[in-house]
């Protein structure tokens, strides 16, 4: 049976976890990351013939490194490599939410755009056009209520569609302002010829334009491990229980 | 784990990244950044997203004018907590005394059983009278309480409340130099300090965040709450008419509760003023909506994990306590038992600060986990000779007053439950966390001195008042 | 239009502002970026704590309260009155 790893990536309190907890059935168990030091959850799910290995990333506003649990969840993404990332959003604060989406979709395109507590939002009165969405973002959109297990049948499908190569959405590449711009376009092709195409270089130019040397320091340490085979411990996940009760 | 690595030449990532510091240098690249990100956001949602009616947005503000205003903030707070002790001690009531009257029975058929087979009394003192009831009284005292707490608690949660209990107390915690979020992570400790502890990753400042930690413990855990509350309803709100008992132990409850918080606050900023000197770093709080929590799924899952969890730990550790207990109390050395000789050797010290050598006794075996110190405590007075029959928690108190106790014996009890070092998962996270000897240490010795600094008093002062 | 520039920390329950400036650096500077105080962004000021401090702020549809050390260095131009 094929696996397919899926990091759930999001803002704090959009529902990430009702959702991580109604797929794995709450078989999840927490673990710590090697070397990270904010708690991330994982947990298996089956549906239709497929198992995902689904990961619970922390609830972060934003990707850039401004803290441990963001550089974590911005780690995952880029290193580890998950076969698709579903962003979940918060239909009812749309606007901060897809701050996170954008960010995802520059880092790489299996993506799924999931918007959690859609029933909220119809209370509320917020009418969401998803095709739009779909049409902006240039990936999957998907509305779905968690809690009320709606829709996220929906969601697992398309997962699998994009995760199995099925489905290669093509996200809208954000454009920056004209300088921003300039800058990447002379910075981008040192970054291609500094570490090839295994990671997004765009981003990877936009994030050192930022001054993110967290993330410099990130790179530095796994080409360094994947230069000697030996100690090429990542990705390899250990785990401990933690002392809840 | 450096290892051999040829660079020859300098280091690609290095000259990418002065290449990098050159174009950005001079200009706010970040807020350009973030900015054009919040303008594609907002264009693509002007164009996706639709308000019907602006006002029904700001429904949640109407509940927070309310709920986090002047005049009701804080008492809302207080009534909120105290309600959940009400529910709890009320509730939790009539099923303790039926699961106590429960394994007093099952007791009886396990001792006729013994009787029948004719098992040497020393297996049936083991097993029944160390093994059995010890965690009969364990079940019979924690679960009904926590079965309640833990899912009110849990509802509250979930509701969204927390965060607006961290935005009244904000200004106080920023007073006692700590972070707003501490308010947060100190509601994390009253179900558990040791999970508390991993909470306070939230907190990324340093200072702040030791502050939160050596803290953390000055709030009652659910390990905690049965003393608390059994003590309460036993020696504190005994004289009060009966319609009104259970109202005056949650009162005497939340009493501590209170007590438990203006410590937290007093040590943070003594602390802040001293070891941990520094300012308040900056900090966001998010108030969420307010969001109406599935009940059901809320109470089964809470009750599952919370309570099934607190239970299995207690009885796991209080199964072999209670056999160790019972075997020390029944091994006699020159006419007194083990137990016997251990108690008097704390009595002097024990006796100073209001309480005696088998509750110091039962406190330091409880160190691995705060749930057993009752337990413990009960059978070792069990075992010390005094018999009673298991067959109702009214007979917990016969049990305590045999062995000398007054109310000045059961309020310092519950003050140095409430203060004392937290218990070893607690510490064991505490050292993972900080990974620091020094300030692990200091997480047990803060406390403990400030527990028999108090006790200390309190006994005094009640005895040259003449009070007991 | 009004043009005048006030600090959060000064503006009136109720009101509301087009954010202008964010005197905050470091760390701090790009969490409020994040969670939208950003120039041309609408904040409205919810309320404040029964003890004075922190105010919580409605922006980008969420509720972000700050304290005045904060507040005190974003700076808006407050909107007129809505046309009823």
């Amino acid at each position: 049976m094929n696996t397919y790893t899926v990091a759930l990536a999001g803002n704090p309190n959009t529902g990430k976890s009702t959702l991580f907890n109604s797929l794995t059935g709450m078989r999840q168990h927490t673990g710590n990351w090697a070397g990270k030091t904010v708690l991330t959850a994982e947990g298996d799910c089956v549906r239709g013939g497929t198992r995902f290995r689904l990961v619970d990333l922390p609830g972060t506003y934003s990707l850039y490194s401004n803290s441990a649990d963001e550089e974590a969840a911005r780690d995952y993404i880029i290193f580890e490599n998950p076969d698709c990332a579903i962003v979940v959003l918060d239909a009812t604060s749309l606007e901060r939410n897809l701050n996170l989406a954008l960010q995802v979709l520059e880092m790489t395109s299996r993506v799924v755009v999931c918007i959690n507590l859609i029933d909220e939002a119809e209370k509320l009165g917020i009418r969401i056009d998803l095709q739009t969405f779909r049409q902006r973002l240039g990936v999957p959109v998907v509305a779905i209520s968690a809690r009320h297990n709606r829709g996220v049948d929906a969601l697992m499908e398309l997962v699998e569609q994009v995760a199995s190569g099925q489905l290669a959405p093509h996200p809208t590449v954000l454009t920056y302002g004209d300088e921003i711009e300039h800058k990447i376009g002379e910075l981008e092709p040192l970054v291609r010829s500094a570490l090839g195409t295994r990671y997004p270089t765009r981003w990877v130019a936009l994030r050192l334009l930022d001054g993110d040397e967290g993330l410099l320091a990130s790179l530095k340490k796994r080409l360094h491990d994947r230069a000697m085979p030996q100690s090429g411990k990542e990705g390899e996940i250990r785990y401990e229980r933690t002392a809840c009760h | 784990m450096s290892a051999p690595h040829a660079t020859n030449t300098p280091d690609p990532l290095d000259s990418l990244l002065a290449q990098a510091q050159r174009l950005a240098s001079g200009t706010t690249v970040r807020d350009r950044i973030v900015g054009d990100i919040y303008r594609s956001s907002r264009a693509i949602c002007k164009a996706a997203v639709r308000y019907e009616d602006k006002r029904k947005l700001a429904s949640t503000h109407k509940l927070d004018r309310i709920l986090t205003s002047k005049l009701w903030g804080f008492p809302i707070m207080l009534a909120v907590l105290g309600v959940i002790f009400w529910i709890t001690i009320a509730g939790a009531n009539v099923p303790s005394s039926l699961l106590a009257d429960f394994f007093g029975v099952i007791e009886s058929y396990l001792t006729a059983g013994f009787e029948a087979v004719h098992a040497p009394a020393w297996l049936h003192g083991v097993l029944v009278l160390g093994f059995f009831r010890g965690t009969g009284w364990v079940i019979s005292v924690m679960l009904p309480p926590m079965a309640i707490f833990f899912p009110v608690f849990a509802l509250l949660e979930n509701f969204g409340y927390l965060p607006r209990v961290a935005f009244n107390m904000d200004r106080l915690f920023k007073k006692s130099g700590g972070h707003g979020k501490q308010a947060l992570t100190m509601s994390m400790g009253f179900g558990c300090n040791a999970a508390a502890i991993l909470s306070t990753r939230i907190i990324e400042s340093p200072r702040e965040r030791m502050l939160a930690i050596l803290t953390n413990n000055f709030v009652p855990c659910n390990g905690r709450w049965p003393t608390l509350i059994l003590l309460s309803s036993l020696f504190m709100a005994a004289g009060v008419a009966s319609g009104l008992q259970t109202l005056a132990t949650a009162l005497v409850v939340m009493g501590f509760v209170l007590f438990g918080i203006v410590v937290t606050l007093t040590v943070s900023w003594l602390l802040s003023k001293t070891a941990l000197r520094g300012v308040p770093t900056h900090y966001t709080l998010e108030l969420p909506p307010y969001r109406r929590p599935q009940i059901w799924k809320t109470i089964l899952l809470s009750s599952r994990d919370k309570s099934w969890n607190v239970l299995k730990r207690a009885v796991i550790v209080a199964a072999p306590a209670g056999i160790l207990t019972w075997i020390l109390g029944n091994i006699y050395i020159s006419g007194d038992s083990v137990l016997q000789h251990m108690a008097a050797i704390f009595e002097p010290f024990a006796h100073a600060i209001g309480l005696d050598g088998y509750i110091i006794m039962a406190f330091l075996l409880g160190l691995p986990a705060n749930e057993i110190v009752l337990p413990i405590l009960l059978m070792g007075y069990m075992a010390s000779g005094a018999m009673v029959d298991a067959d109702g928690l009214g007979n917990i108190k016969e049990l305590f007053l045999d062995h000398g106790w007054t109310w000045l014996t059961a309020l310092n009890m519950m003050l140095f439950s409430l203060l004392h070092y937290p218990c070893g998962t607690t510490l064991f996270n505490i050292y993972k966390e900080t990974k620091s000897a020094k300030w692990t240490f200091l997480s047990a010795v803060i406390p403990l001195a400030i527990a028999i600094g108090v006790t200390f008093i309190t006994a005094q002062a009640a005895r040259a008042l003449g009070w007991v | 239009m009004s043009n005048k520039e006030v600090a959060l920390s000064e503006a009136e329950t109720g009101s509301r502002l087009v954010l202008s400036r964010i005197e905050v650096d470091g760390g701090m500077r790009r969490r409020l970026l994040d969670l939208g105080f950003v120039p041309g962004n609408e904040v409205e000021v919810i309320q404040r704590s029964p003890l004075g401090d922190p105010t919580a702020f409605r922006v980008s549809n969420t509720t972000i309260a700050l304290r005045r050390e904060e507040s005190s260095r974003i700076f808006g131009e407050p909107e007129g009155e809505e046309l009823a």
